[in-house]
């Protein structure tokens, strides 16, 4: 293909990219670096507010902001440098905790980014192993079934993947509230009252499992196209050898599967470390948060109407980073593999 | 939550474009937009405002996080804003709603002084009614134990250890501790039960000084003792429900829906309920609660064409016939209001002195931190001392941002 045409396919494209995905993020750098704040001045105020029975008026000094000629209020921009970061970090406040004698797992459970950071990390490295043995193990107990019943057990194993996820993580949460169907069983069970919503470890638990059960469906699609493609010739040989069922899928079936784990490995890394949804259904804000739930959170209006912006933006900044780390092994393997074909 | 407050709000806005023009006293065709809480008494407004034509309204728990930017928008996205002391105040700040003094001489003859929320001398909101958290407890449950009704925090425990003994109830105590706002505000009214102060010199948090901090922790937490162990999940809607299926026998919770629980639709505790004033923290002292007050905006960045159609309607929503068909609802401060059963707690709240909620930018930052924190302590991560610290800290970080610390 000549240059100029190649340049006119791709052109398109990498005007959207620029456009939606450079432009954004060049952005979200930007406002990590600066705050947008009023400017207040204290004054005398009067302000009536209904009582019983009458109304109550009181005079006091408050902070109102100052407007401008068109009543709106007026509003600075600094810029900040790292600070953002740094009040997200708080460096100053750990290194003083462990002065202080506390533990480093101590002064970095205080701090709400690290929080986020350990329980997203934990969440990810425990759900990629259990997410690609689920998908192979369904995939393969597929591939040994008649060929009669297999569209219908796809269609079935598929259907928590067709699910929103807010919706699957509430529904699974309504299971185990304190009157929910599966709390009531469990009771039955253990002959005593459990509330599996009222503990970090066991609401972390349901979390993770839910995400299994909400993903395992696509590594398992993947996989089952892939063993479509494994060569029945090498099966056959390696079963003449006197391979076991273990040495088969050791030896044959997994390294033919081996660029597709790495896919599904990439892809449940990039979502799970962006994983929000289940913070969000399972309402576990009081015991374990994620990465991208501080994002959202720091973005939210306060009781007093201010979005924290400047440090949602480091904080979504940090969490790009983060993503960029965990995928370069991966991604660095595949860059090979191209390589070397 | 908000998912079902939205279905609510498209099935009542069915029912509105059925009955349109019922009762108005006139033919609303400006087309005007509400969003407001989604509890019984704005229930009730927005349907009488309906009655007048044109009124699409929006009821929704999470109003006060939509509506700073929704009235920033130009035009504003709502014409008409549901206000409660604390949502009133970024509002007004941001400068986003209008002076109503005009609009108030013009179709306003019929509010009260009460009604006329004034910031410096203007007119900024129209209340209807207030709301307190006061005391509900299960009469029966109390009198069948020879219970007598609490007046302190330490006769709330007594009884629910009473409660619990006798085998009644597994979890009496009921509260709104869900983190954020809910949260927030729990603590607020026991903290100034308390006696505590919020603030010191200019502007700093003065949450760790006193020892007001580490005693309400102290009690919340003996308090949690006879709570379902999902309490920093429940929020009003939660305890309201609790209340409805006999889970729970007591709990400081909002008079606005007091009206709920003598619902026979959906509670199975009809007239069970007595209504008290909010417990004291200490022996002695004023009730542990913060008198709010609920109300109406109206934006600014709209035509004043829009603003009138929307003031007219808002008197038509807050008017007589609408306080005398929904008297059970709130405590209105609506003329034509008889106080009923449902607001003895309140009222007996505000006789025993309890105050206004201190609305104001920097509250608003502090309870921000403290509902959004607290839970720390509750779930064991932190002691009293070090989550109060921690509070003060993440005040501190967004007052600055805010321009409110130097």
């Amino acid at each position: 293909m000549k240059t100029r045409t190649f340049a006119a396919f791709v052109a398109p494209s990498l005007a959207m990219m620029l456009l939606f995905i450079a432009l954004p993020l060049v952005s979200v750098l930007l406002q990590s670096t600066e705050n947008t704040r009023r400017i207040f001045k204290e004054e005398l105020v009067e302000r009536c507010t209904p009582g019983f029975p009458a109304p109550t008026c009181e005079k006091e000094r408050r902070q109102m902001p100052v407007m401008d000629a068109s009543g709106n209020p007026v509003t600075e921009r600094v810029f900040v440098g790292l600070e953002n970061f740094r009040t997200l970090l708080k460096t100053e406040q750990i290194a003083g905790m462990i002065a202080e004698g506390r533990s480093l797992w101590q002064a970095i459970s205080a701090v709400d980014f690290y929080r986020a950071l350990a329980f997203t990390l934990i969440f990810t490295f425990i759900t990629l192993p259990l997410v690609i043995g689920v998908g192979l193990a369904i995939a393969i107990a597929l591939n040994a079934t008649v060929q009669a019943i297999r569209g219908p057990i796809i269609f079935i194993s598929l259907l928590p993947f067709i699910i929103t996820p807010v919706i699957g993580a509430l529904s699974i949460r309504w299971l185990f509230t304190g009157d929910g169907l599966m709390t009531a069983a469990l009771r039955h069970l253990v002959g005593q009252d459990v509330s599996p919503l009222s503990n970090s470890w066991s609401i972390a638990l349901l979390m993770m499992l839910y995400r299994v059960w909400h993903v395992a469906p696509f590594a398992f699609v993947i996989f089952y196209a892939g063993l479509q493609t494994l060569d029945n010739d090498t099966v056959d040989a390696s079963v003449v050898d006197g391979a076991s069922r273990f040495e088969r899928l050791r030896y044959v079936v997994l390294p033919h599967l081996a660029p597709l784990i790495l896919f599904v490995a990439l892809i449940h890394l990039m979502d799970a470390y962006r994983m929000f949804d289940e913070v969000v259904g399972f309402a576990s804000q009081a015991y374990v948060i994620s990465l991208q739930w501080l994002t959202f959170e720091l973005l939210m209006p306060d009781n007093t109407g201010n979005r924290a912006i400047g440090r949602a933006s480091a904080s979504a900044v940090l969490t790009m980073i983060g993503i960029v780390i965990l995928l370069v092994p991966l991604i660095r393997r595949t860059w090979r593999d191209q390589k070397g074909r | 939550m908000t998912i079902r407050t939205l279905a609510a709000a498209a099935a009542l806005s069915l029912v509105f474009g059925a009955s349109a023009q019922a009762a108005c006293a006139f033919k609303n065709d400006v087309p005007v937009k509400s969003l407001t809480a989604g509890f019984q008494a704005w229930k009730s407004v927005t349907s009488a405002m309906a009655e007048c034509g044109n009124v699409q309204a929006e009821l929704d728990q999470d109003f006060g996080k939509k509506q700073p930017e929704a009235f920033a928008a130009k035009p504003s996205l709502y014409q008409i804003g549901g206000v409660a002391a604390e949502t009133f105040v970024p509002l007004n700040t941001a400068g986003t709603i209008r002076p109503l003094d005009d609009l108030v001489a013009k179709y306003g003859q019929k509010l009260t002084p009460n009604q006329l929320v004034k910031v410096d001398g203007k007119v900024m909101a129209i209340a209807m009614m207030v709301n307190a958290q006061h005391l509900m407890y299960r009469k029966d449950v109390f009198d069948q134990l020879g219970i007598a009704e609490p007046k302190t925090y330490d006769d709330v425990l007594a009884a629910a250890a009473k409660i619990k003994a006798a085998g009644v109830m597994a979890t009496p105590i009921g509260a709104t501790m869900r983190t954020g706002f809910n949260l927030g505000q729990d603590f607020v009214n026991l903290y100034m039960g308390y006696g505590g102060q919020f603030f010191g010199e200019g502007n700093m948090p003065a949450l760790s000084t006193g020892d007001a901090g580490v005693k309400t922790l102290e009690m919340m937490k003996k308090l949690t003792a006879y709570m379902d162990p999902e309490y920093l999940t429940a929020d009003s809607t939660v305890v309201q429900k609790q209340f409805q299926q006999g889970k729970i026998a007591m709990a400081n919770f909002w008079a606005s829906r007091a009206g709920a629980l003598d619902d026979a639709k959906e509670s199975t505790v009809v007239g069970k309920i007595a209504m008290a004033a909010a417990p004291a923290a200490v022996p002695g002292g004023k009730p542990a609660t913060t008198v709010w007050w609920d109300g109406a905006v109206i934006a600014k960045n709209i035509s004043d064409a829009e603003a009138d159609a929307a003031f007219r309607v808002l008197m038509e929503g807050m008017d007589k016939e609408m306080v005398t068909a929904n008297n059970a609802d709130a405590v209105w401060l609506i003329d034509g209001y008889v106080p009923g059963r449902s607001a003895e707690g309140a009222l007996a709240s505000m006789k025993g002195g309890a105050p206004a909620y201190p609305a104001a930018p920097r509250l608003g930052l502090l309870t921000t931190a403290i509902g959004n924190t607290l839970a720390d302590f509750f779930t064991g991560k932190s002691d009293a001392m070090a989550t109060l610290k921690a509070i003060e800290a993440k005040y501190v970080t967004s007052a600055k941002e805010a321009g409110l610390i130097k």
